[in-house]
């Protein structure tokens, strides 16, 4: 134990070290594990049954199901690619191409995670929605009868709001690793021969796979789990596994079907979070210390 | 740094060196000026460097040292003035044109690939076919003594270790230029002396490389090079062959900085005598190297450096009694300081048996032709 743990504790030192694993424990299982044991207890029992797997089953077999499940995993996979792809791209600009006010921008990115995600959505159908400013531009502009833009009310619609409120949480981490690198290093790579790609690819992607493995993580999380976006934005025929959950629980009163579907939810979180760093720490872990 | 390492740098550098590089190329900054905004960091800088020779630029921070390191490396671009490289204009090109190789005082390796890499970078960066890239990468190792490291990362290597593979990775592009910017100031004195001695061995084994080295430290520039610049707020305060710039410092900067010195206030009597000029301390005649600027009657400095005066009761000629303020026993010399003609001289001997006391009197002394003389309007007094 440190000193600093030991003065902590004071005259209460004398309690055995393992007790103070009880605090911690405590509201973890109060908050945490009970509410997840009677979601689990409920999706296995539906609340009247001896335990089984037949819910589980009942809600395989539902088409809605499976359609919401794929478009979860699309829409989190694609918003977190795009979130990665966009994040690292504006953090190698504010980082290694300085321009005046680039300050100010990363400040101003921050802002983005304080935000709900709601209001991008909102802010979204303002521009991007059928009676949006792009719409109406160019109807006026073109002479059209029908607003010609409809990617929004569409899964590429929750992807792109999705990668505009989740960049950040990829951008900050990575602007920090980036700060981390020495100019000497790309100095000297630059010396040696190597040009902007290749330092990119040899040097700053290696330093940079700690900040995507945290960054990417976090987004897969936060995507897979989204709900005020997809149900702010009202795509059709876009269902994701948080909005049937919702349907279920809320609006049919389907306990035990909801609690199937949150499991199945919380299960795919978890896989694609262990996917994702079991690939990323595999194929670029090496120099990060990850294997 | 193990002992059969460095066997097998020394070894295999006859064998390599030839293959390590081919090119020689001098450097050639003519009136370089570098600007930040309104600050200018050099200020007309002309200075050549010959093929194959090594040049010291020293001078404390801020003085520019490194801002004309870096504008011949290319990551500055002057304001003014062209720099040349093996008789080519480089100063609009990029870094990787200019056929430099580069050290810094951190090493700079990168950390995710093993030595091996490292030093294959540069090749590879440049388009070299893969064998020939795996041959400059065993002769680069081995010319520095790390070929038994070659699979290791960065982080399983020391300081010196790293060093090492700093400078094969520079050298495994077959530069012209090799531009070292303190090279050594990360490293402790012990390794800092060995890494002198590798360095020296190294351009043996490579005459024909032009070697420019930055550095605030005057053993290494007097040790390693071949000709010094001192500079200082960004200009060129003193240039010229290293033992000549030690002997006789153009200004007081130079001998200040180049070495220790005793600076006294002196005034010409009398020039031109063999060689030897009269000169008054105070109330003393004094005799000094002629200097070929300075007139009867002029005021000027008396250059002494410490390990040139002695303690000497007996002597007659060039010997200045004073008061010991101070001794010090420093190991391997005794550091005396004394106060004469209201002055205070430092001199360094081989330890006393009995050193003088603080508060004796003691005379020291100085052969005629150990003292320079220094204008005192020169510029940088």
């Amino acid at each position: 134990m440190s000193a600093a743990a030991g003065a902590l504790m004071g005259r209460r030192g004398r309690r055995p070290p393992s007790l103070w694993v009880v605090p911690p424990l405590l509201v973890l299982g109060l908050l945490f594990f009970y509410p997840l044991a009677l979601i689990l207890r409920e999706s296995l029992t539906g609340g009247v049954h001896a335990a089984s797997l037949a819910g589980y089953a009942a809600v395989f077999d539902f088409a809605l199901f499976r359609n919401a499940l794929l478009h979860t995993i699309g829409i989190a996979l694609g918003a977190s690619a795009g979130s990665l792809i966009l994040g690292f791209v504006l953090a190698l600009i504010l980082s290694f191409i300085p321009f005046p006010g680039s300050w100010i921008v990363s400040r101003l990115i921050d802002t983005f995670i304080a935000l709900p995600t709601f209001l991008v959505a909102l802010a979204f159908t303002f521009i991007y929605g059928s009676a949006g400013v792009l719409n109406e531009s160019v109807m006026q502009f073109l002479h059209l009868p029908l607003p010609p833009i409809d990617f929004l009310y569409s899964a590429w619609g929750v992807i792109l709001a999705e990668v505009t409120v989740y960049t950040p949480f990829v951008l900050r981490p990575l602007l920090a690793s980036f700060s981390l690198i020495e100019t000497a290093q790309i100095e000297i790579a630059s010396s040696l021969g190597a040009g902007a790609w290749r330092i990119i690819r040899s040097i700053i992607v290696p330093a940079a796979i700690p900040a995507l493995l945290a960054g990417g993580s976090l987004c897969l999380l936060l995507t897979v789990n989204e709900f005020g976006i997809v149900l702010f934005i009202g795509a059709k025929g876009v269902i994701t596994l948080p909005l049937l959950v919702y349907d279920k629980a809320v609006q049919e009163f389907d306990y035990p079907t909801a609690c199937v579907i949150a499991m199945v939810n919380i299960v795919l979180s978890l896989g694609l979070y262990s996917l994702y760093r079991l690939v990323l720490s595999r194929f670029g872990g090496r120099g990060a210390g990850l294997v | 740094m193990s002992p059969e390492a460095v066997t097998d740098g020394a070894r295999a550098a006859a064998g390599v060196a030839s293959s390590v590089t081919e090119a020689a190329g001098g450097i050639d900054m003519q009136d370089v000026t570098v600007a930040y905004r309104a600050t200018v960091a050099l200020h007309h800088l002309t200075l050549a460097i010959a093929p194959g020779e090594i040049m010291a630029v020293i001078g404390p921070s801020g003085s520019g040292k490194t801002t004309a390191l870096r504008s011949v490396a290319g990551f500055v671009r002057p304001t003014g003035g062209r720099i040349h490289i093996g008789g080519r204009d480089v100063t609009d090109l990029p870094p990787y044109a200019r056929s430099i190789g580069m050290v810094v005082q951190n090493y700079a390796l990168f950390p995710h690939m093993r030595a091996e890499e490292n030093v294959g970078f540069g090749p590879r960066a440049r388009g070299v076919a893969e064998p020939l890239v795996r041959g400059r990468v065993r002769d680069c190792l081995a010319m520095v003594g790390m070929s038994a490291y070659a699979r290791r990362f960065p982080r399983e290597l020391s300081g010196g270790q790293q060093q090492r593979v700093a400078i094969a990775r520079a050298l495994a592009i077959r530069p012209d230029v090799l531009l070292l910017d303190e090279p050594l100031s990360a490293l402790d004195a012990q390794i800092r002396r060995s890494m002198l001695d590798e360095l020296a061995r190294l351009h043996r084994e490579l005459p024909s490389l032009t070697v420019l080295y930055v550095t605030h430290d005057q053993t290494e520039a007097l040790t390693l090079a071949d000709r010094i610049a001192i500079m200082r707020d960004g200009r060129l305060m003193a240039l010229g062959p290293s033992k000549a710039l030690y002997r006789d410092p153009p200004n007081r900067f130079a001998a200040e900085f180049l070495g220790r010195a005793n600076l006294l206030p002196v005034r010409l009597e009398s020039a031109g005598v063999d060689g030897l000029a009269r000169v008054r301390f105070g109330t003393l005649g004094v005799l000094a190297r002629a200097h070929p600027a300075l007139s009867s009657g002029q005021a000027c400095l008396l250059c002494v450096r410490p390990h040139d005066m002695s303690l000497d009761d007996g002597a007659a000629q060039n010997a200045i009694a004073g008061v010991v303020q101070s001794v010090q026993w420093q190991g391997e010399l005794h550091s005396i300081t004394l106060e004469a003609e209201g002055r205070t001289l430092r001199l360094v001997s081989t330890p006393l048996r009995a050193p003088p006391e603080p508060g004796s009197w003691c005379t020291a002394r100085f052969a005629a032709e150990d003292a320079t003389l220094i204008a005192e309007d020169a510029a940088g007094a």
